[in-house]
């Protein structure tokens, strides 16, 4: 536990709380942006240059944008009045103790060493590119092809629709 | 080794950095050096930032028959000292139902991404920040850090045209983001190496007097290209300045700002420019090395700055010369041209990697890169008219 990874602990889960307590949206989803931000440093803090940057790349930098857009083009009110508890609080808060227990169990329980890894060699972009060419090209490919589909019938959704006009 | 005269000279900066860090304490000898590096970074930028102002306004100047800034200092180049004493002593202005908060990290957060990029440039020799084994990754990361502030700051403004001229900017950004990281993939699978330091040690050798800059490919001069056209658009300048358009949107997003503000914003848009271009300098000339072999005892900073200018005196020119393109116009041509051209592109790299070295190889890729350009500007021209424009009230 060294002082960055406390620092950038704490702007995460800052940024995480405030995407749920903050009363306007587009706040909540520039909170949400600095969580995902503090998520991304802290992989670069553990060395995992690849994941870090990538997670930059398409949370900050997709995703964040994508959740704006979608915020703006529908029609509701970006400033909510009631209360930010919802209804359900209680068996929602309940679900999340038990997400949480259950994921501590299994990280507690598994086989790896835990502590903290002795800080090795930074992981390289290359090994990541090798394995994903060679080992998993298949479910690549099927991801590729996935992402492919989903593009078509945003197009198809979006396109101009022709006037039948005799 | 004593290095050579020609040698320190060109480590001079580097050797300078080293003297002054040694005189501290070991234990802040690392975070002194990077301190210092990012002075310099900072420092050098902004600099040049000031020196494109007046190069801009002056050769503007030229290209429409004018004089240009040439009052203040040895030919007006002290011009942009006057400009900075203007936008601090200006009031700072913020609307009365802006979002205080966004509206003031907004231009922050713009001008901090447009800096972080420069940590991976190599500027020189020895000269990096950081030699990031992701560099080029880390270069479009922080550069999608822009397009928020860009939203931050014609949200936080309220005020439609900011808004409007933000939606414009952020939609063209993402267009073209997508040309702009495939052009450079194709230097990406030619170096084997995400790093910009590798990336430019593989194009400092010579074949005679000619370096191997990647340029000289087939798919170097088209993605040189199709990266140079996509930087413009996403640097937002002229033909592809729809989101500050002044005769429609009243210069977009960043309205609502004044005094210092609005001039962080504006050297958020140049110092982008700059990251852009040097990006393109790693990438296809060669970064710090020289055009000839024997041309190398030249200092490698040199070289940099001086393809950096020229560069920008391109996108000058191109701005003095270039009307503004229509929203449907722009987004056609990103995703009807520049898409298709930059995924050709990639495939012609990998064609030039497997095929035998020779006369055979650079006219089979040329062609197979020629052709499609040719027919694809054909079929987005058909069922297009091209006539002299008639102008009711202005004949």
């Amino acid at each position: 536990m060294t002082a960055t990874f406390l620092i950038l602990a704490a702007i995460t889960i800052a940024g995480t709380v405030a995407a749920m307590a903050m009363r306007n949206l587009i706040h909540c989803v520039l909170a949400l942006t600095l969580g995902f931000a503090g998520l991304a440093a802290l992989y670069l803090q553990l060395g995992a240059q690849f994941v870090g940057l990538t997670q930059i790349l398409v949370y900050v930098g997709a995703v964040a944008i994508l959740a704006v857009f979608v915020i703006m083009m529908t029609q509701h009110p970006t400033q909510t009045t009631e209360s930010i508890f919802s209804s359900f609080w209680f068996s929602g808060s309940l679900i999340a103790a038990l997400v949480f227990a259950v994921l501590g169990w299994a990280i507690h329980s598994s086989r790896l060493p835990y502590g903290i890894a002795p800080p090795h060699a930074e992981a390289a972009v290359q090994p990541i590119g090798d394995a994903l060419m060679h080992k998993y090209v298949l479910p690549l490919e099927i991801m590729g092809l996935l992402l492919t589909a989903a593009l078509i019938g945003a197009v198809v959704l979006a396109i101009h629709e022709k006037r039948r006009s005799a | 080794m004593i290095p050579t005269p020609v040698q320190q000279a060109d480590q001079i900066f580097v050797t300078l950095q080293h003297r002054l860090v040694s005189y501290l304490p070991a234990a802040f000898q690392s975070v002194a050096d990077v301190i210092l590096s990012v002075i310099a970074i900072v420092l050098v930028f902004a600099l040049l930032f000031a020196v494109t102002t007046v190069l801009e306004r002056k050769g503007l100047g030229r290209i429409q028959n004018r004089y240009g800034p040439n009052r203040v200092g040895p030919a007006g180049f002290f011009q942009p000292l006057a400009d900075g004493v203007k936008s601090l002593t200006k009031e700072d202005l913020v609307p009365r139902t802006a979002d205080q908060m966004v509206h003031f990290m907004a231009p922050v957060l713009l001008v901090l991404a447009a800096f972080l990029a420069y940590a991976v440039l190599p500027v020189g020799r020895n000269m990096v920040l950081a030699n990031l084994n992701a560099g080029i990754l880390f270069f479009f990361a922080v550069g999608t850090l822009v397009e928020l502030a860009v939203f931050m700051a014609g949200w936080s403004s309220r005020n439609k045209y900011s808004l409007l001229g933000a939606m414009r900017a952020i939609a063209q950004m993402i267009s073209y983001e997508v040309p702009l990281v495939l052009a450079s993939i194709v230097v990406i699978m030619a170096a084997g190496s995400l790093s910009t330091v590798s990336i430019v040690d593989m194009q400092t050798g010579y074949s005679g007097i000619w370096p191997h800059w990647f340029l000289f490919t087939p798919w170097g001069i088209a993605g040189f290209i199709l990266f140079m056209i996509a930087a413009t658009a996403e640097s937002n300048r002229s033909p592809f300045d729809l989101p500050e358009g002044e005769s429609e949107i009243i210069a977009g997003y960043y309205i609502e700002y004044s005094g210092f503000k609005f001039a962080l914003f504006f050297l958020g848009e140049y110092l982008g420019m700059f990251a852009t271009s040097g990006l393109a300098i790693t990438l296809f000339l060669g970064g710090w090395a020289a055009p000839f072999s024997f041309l190398t005892w030249i200092p490698s900073y040199l070289w940099f700055f001086a393809k950096l200018l020229l560069l920008i005196v391109i996108f000058i020119w191109i701005r003095g010369t270039l009307p503004r393109l229509r929203m449907d116009q722009l987004m056609s041509f990103a995703w009807q041209f520049m898409l298709p051209m930059t995924l050709i592109n990639v495939f012609v790299a990998g064609v030039w990697h497997f095929m035998p070295a020779g006369v055979i190889r650079w006219g089979v890729c040329a062609l197979v890169l020629v052709v499609p350009a040719f027919l694809l500007s054909r079929g987005l021209k058909q069922g297009k008219k091209f006539a002299a424009r008639t102008y009711r009230f202005a004949e």
